[in-house]
C-alpha cells in the first residue's frame, strides 16, 4: 500500500557552473495528488524533466512507477503520461487522430484502443468535438485535450507541468475539476507543478522547492498551520517610517511586498487598535488574512509567489519599472 | 501480445517495445503525414505549378536552340528532369516540417514517446517521400504530351526511382532541421542546398561534353543517380537513334569505367540511406 509512484534520493543537477538541484529526497505515494510549488528557477522544472527522462541527473536515483529513469528510459516514458507547459498537438489533426497518433505510439493494443479513446474524451468532455480539427479548439479545450491524450496509454504517473497556465479563471475551475475526477476513475498518481497558490488546495500534499531544494514538505493544512500567525498588510504614506517604527515601537519585522508594508503576527484583529496607537505615519488600508499558502510559501522562500516571479524571471522586460523600493 | 483482454476492468499494460512496436510507431508517423497532406490539396496544386511552368514553357522555348541530335523532342529529354525536380522540391519541404513540429511542439510529443528515434524520423522520411512522389503521379499522366510512351513497367521504374530520390531529399530537409531551429532560415537553406543538386544532376541540360570541373561535380551529386536511370529508363522504352541517345542520355563513368545502371541506383539508396541515419544521430544529440 504505502510503496512509492516516485522516489528520489539525494538528486543533483549541475548546468556548467550552476547547481540547479541540490540533493532532493522525495516520496510519493501510490494515488497521490502531488503539488511541486516554487518560482522560477528553483529547479522545479528540472527535477521534472530528470522525472520524465528527458534530462539525466548529475548524481542521485529517481525511481519513477517502480523504473529508474536513468537506465529504464523507456520503461519509465511508457508508463508516465505528460502534459507540457507549452502545447504539443498537431492541431492541423482531428481531437481523435491526435489521440489515435498517441495510442500508436505509447503500443496500446488495437483492440481497446477505440473504446479508451471514447474513455478519456468522455473524462474531459470532448467527446462531441472529436472528429474537429484542433486548431478550431479554445485553449481550455485544448488542454482538456492534452490531460485526455496523457491519460490513454493507462500510466502509472502523470504529469501535469503548470496545466492552468494561462488559461481564464473559469476554465482553470474546469482543469481540476477533471482533474479531481480522474482521480476517482484512474488509478493513478497525479504530479503538478503550478504557481496558483490557490489551486495548490487541492493537492493532498506539496513541497515547495527553493534554490534547488526542498524546504517544505506537507499537507497544504499542516503547511498552513506551520505559520501559526496572521498576514498583516498596511499601505502607508511613508512606508520606510512606518518599517522602522514597526520595528523600533512593536518589535514587528515588516517588509515591503506587493507594494504593501507586510508583516506577520499572531492575532492579527487584536493587533490593529496597537498599530494604530504605535505608529505616527497615515494608514489608509488595513488587510488581515488568515494564513495561506502564498504565507507559507514567503515563510519559507522569504517571497511572496508574485515577487519571486517578477525577479526570477530574468527576462521580464518590465523589472526595472516594477517599482522595487 | 500476452495481454488478456478478458479482464476489462484491469488496465492493461501497453507494449511498448521490440521491432513490431518500432514499425507500427513508424507507420503512424507516416499515417500522419498522408492525413495532413489530405487536408492540405492547395499545397499539391501549387507545387505542380512550377515543374508544368518548367515543362511546356522552358522546355518549349529552349527547344529550338538546344542541339537533340535528331528527332528527339527536348521536352521528352527535360520530362525526368522535371520529375525530379517536382519530387525535390516537396520531399525537401517534407522533411523541412519538421521545423514546424518542433515550433508547435508536436515534435515533442513525438519525442517523448517510448520508441526509438530512428522509427520516428524514418516514418517521417518514408510519410515525406510518398507524399511527394504521389504529386508526381499528376505529372507522370501527361507523360503523353512530350512523347514519352505509357508503358506501365516504365511507369512502375520511374516511381520507384522518384521515391528514392524523394526519400533522399526528405532525409536531407531532416537533417537540416536537426539544426536548423527557424522556419525562416530553414526554407532558404534548403532551396540553396536543392538548386545544386539539380542542376549538377543533368536535369535541365545534357551531360554530354561537359567541361572537365562540370563533369566531376555532376558525378559527386547524388541527384545524378536518381535522374540518369529515370532518362535511361525513358530512353529504353522508346526508338532513340544511337547518336541522340550519346548525345543526352552519356553512361556515367568513374576514372573511365561505365557504372551499370544498377549500380547507379545503388548509390542513390546507398546515400539516402547515409543521410537518414545522419539525421537521427543528428536528433540523438540535440532534441
Amino acid at each position: 500500500m504505502s510503496e512509492s509512484a516516485i522516489q528520489l534520493r539525494g538528486l543533483t543537477k549541475t548546468f556548467d557552473a550552476v547547481e540547479a538541484v541540490r540533493g532532493i529526497d522525495l516520496d510519493v505515494g501510490e494515488g497521490e495528488l502531488f503539488g511541486f510549488l516554487g518560482p522560477n528557477g528553483a529547479g522545479k522544472s528540472t527535477t521534472i524533466n530528470i522525472l520524465c527522462t528527458l534530462t539525466k541527473a548529475t548524481s542521485g536515483s529517481a525511481v519513477v512507477a517502480g523504473h529508474d529513469v536513468s537506465v529504464e528510459r523507456a520503461a519509465v516514458r511508457g508508463r508516465i503520461g505528460l502534459v507540457f507547459q507549452e502545447p504539443t498537438l498537431d492541431t492541423y489533426l482531428t481531437a481523435e487522430q491526435n489521440l489515435h497518433f498517441h495510442g500508436e505510439l505509447y503500443g496500446v493494443p488495437r483492440a481497446r484502443l477505440r473504446e479508451r479513446m471514447d474513455d478519456v474524451l468522455t473524462m474531459v468532455g470532448l467527446s462531441e468535438r472529436r472528429k474537429d480539427l484542433v486548431q478550431t479548439f479554445s485553449g481550455g479545450m485544448r488542454r482538456r485535450l492534452e490531460i485526455a491524450r496523457g491519460l490513454l496509454h493507462f500510466p502509472k504517473v502523470l504529469f501535469l507541468d503548470e496545466p492552468t497556465i494561462g488559461l481564464d479563471p473559469q476554465t482553470r475551475a474546469a482543469i481540476w475539476d477533471y482533474v479531481g475526477k480522474l482521480r476517482q476513475t484512474e488509478d493513478i498518481t497525479i504530479f503538478v507543478t503550478t504557481h496558483y497558490m490557490e489551486e495548490a488546495e487541492y493537492c493532498d500534499r506539496i513541497a515547495i522547492i527553493d534554490g534547488g531544494e526542498i524546504v517544505a514538505i506537507d499537507t497544504p493544512e499542516a503547511l498552513k498551520g506551520t505559520i501559526g500567525a496572521d498576514r498583516v498588510q498596511i499601505h502607508t504614506n511613508d512606508d520606510d517610517a512606518a518599517i522602522a517604527q514597526l520595528g523600533d515601537r512593536l518589535g514587528v519585522d515588516a517588509a515591503v511586498h506587493e507594494g504593501m508594508v507586510t508583516f506577520a503576527v499572531p492575532q492579527g484583529a487584536q493587533f490593529v487598535p496597537r498599530l494604530f496607537a504605535a505608529l505616527n505615519v497615515e494608514i489608509n488600508t488595513v488587510t488581515i488574512t488568515r494564513p495561506s499558502l502564498d504565507d507559507v510559501f514567503m515563510a519559507y522562500t522569504g517571497r511572496t509567489i508574485r515577487d519571486a516571479e517578477e525577479s526570477g524571471g530574468s527576462q521580464h522586460p518590465f523589472r526595472l519599472m516594477a517599482g522595487k523600493r | 501480445m500476452t495481454t488478456r483482454t478478458d479482464t476489462p476492468a484491469v488496465p492493461i499494460v501497453p507494449v511498448a517495445a521490440g521491432p513490431a512496436h518500432e514499425l507500427r510507431s513508424a507507420m503512424m508517423v507516416w499515417r500522419r503525414e498522408m492525413v495532413r497532406f489530405r487536408h492540405d490539396r492547395a499545397r499539391m496544386i501549387v507545387m505542380l505549378l512550377q515543374p508544368l511552368l518548367f515543362l511546356f514553357v522552358m522546355g518549349t522555348g529552349l527547344s529550338s536552340i538546344v542541339e537533340t541530335g535528331g528527332d528527339v523532342d527536348f521536352r521528352t529529354f527535360l520530362f525526368p528532369g522535371v520529375l525530379a525536380m517536382s519530387v525535390l522540391f516537396s520531399a525537401a519541404f517534407a522533411g523541412v516540417s519538421l521545423v514546424w513540429d518542433r515550433e508547435f511542439g508536436f515534435l515533442r510529443e513525438m519525442l517523448v514517446a517510448p520508441v526509438s528515434k530512428f522509427a520516428i524520423i524514418g516514418g517521417k522520411c518514408l510519410g515525406g517521400s510518398t507524399v511527394a512522389t504521389l504529386q508526381s503521379v499528376v505529372l507522370l499522366a501527361l507523360a503523353g504530351l512530350v512523347g514519352v510512351p505509357y508503358n506501365p513497367m516504365l511507369m512502375i521504374q520511374l516511381l520507384g526511382l522518384l521515391f528514392v530520390g524523394a526519400f533522399m531529399l526528405t532525409a536531407l530537409g531532416v537533417l537540416l532541421s536537426a539544426r536548423i531551429k527557424q522556419i525562416q532560415t530553414a526554407m532558404p537553406t534548403s532551396q540553396l542546398i536543392i538548386m545544386p543538386m539539380m542542376f549538377l544532376s543533368g536535369a535541365l541540360f545534357p551531360m554530354a561534353n561537359l567541361p572537365d570541373w562540370l563533369a566531376v561535380l555532376t558525378k559527386l551529386n547524388p541527384l545524378t543517380y536518381v535522374v540518369q536511370p529515370m532518362r535511361a529508363a525513358i530512353f529504353d522504352h522508346m526508338d532513340v537513334p544511337d547518336g541522340a541517345r550519346e548525345l543526352l542520355d552519356p553512361s556515367i563513368t568513374w576514372f573511365g569505367a561505365t557504372i551499370p545502371v544498377g549500380v547507379q541506383i545503388l548509390v542513390a539508396a546507398g546515400f539516402a540511406v547515409a543521410v537518414l541515419t545522419a539525421g537521427v544521430l543528428a536528433f540523438k544529440r540535440t532534441d
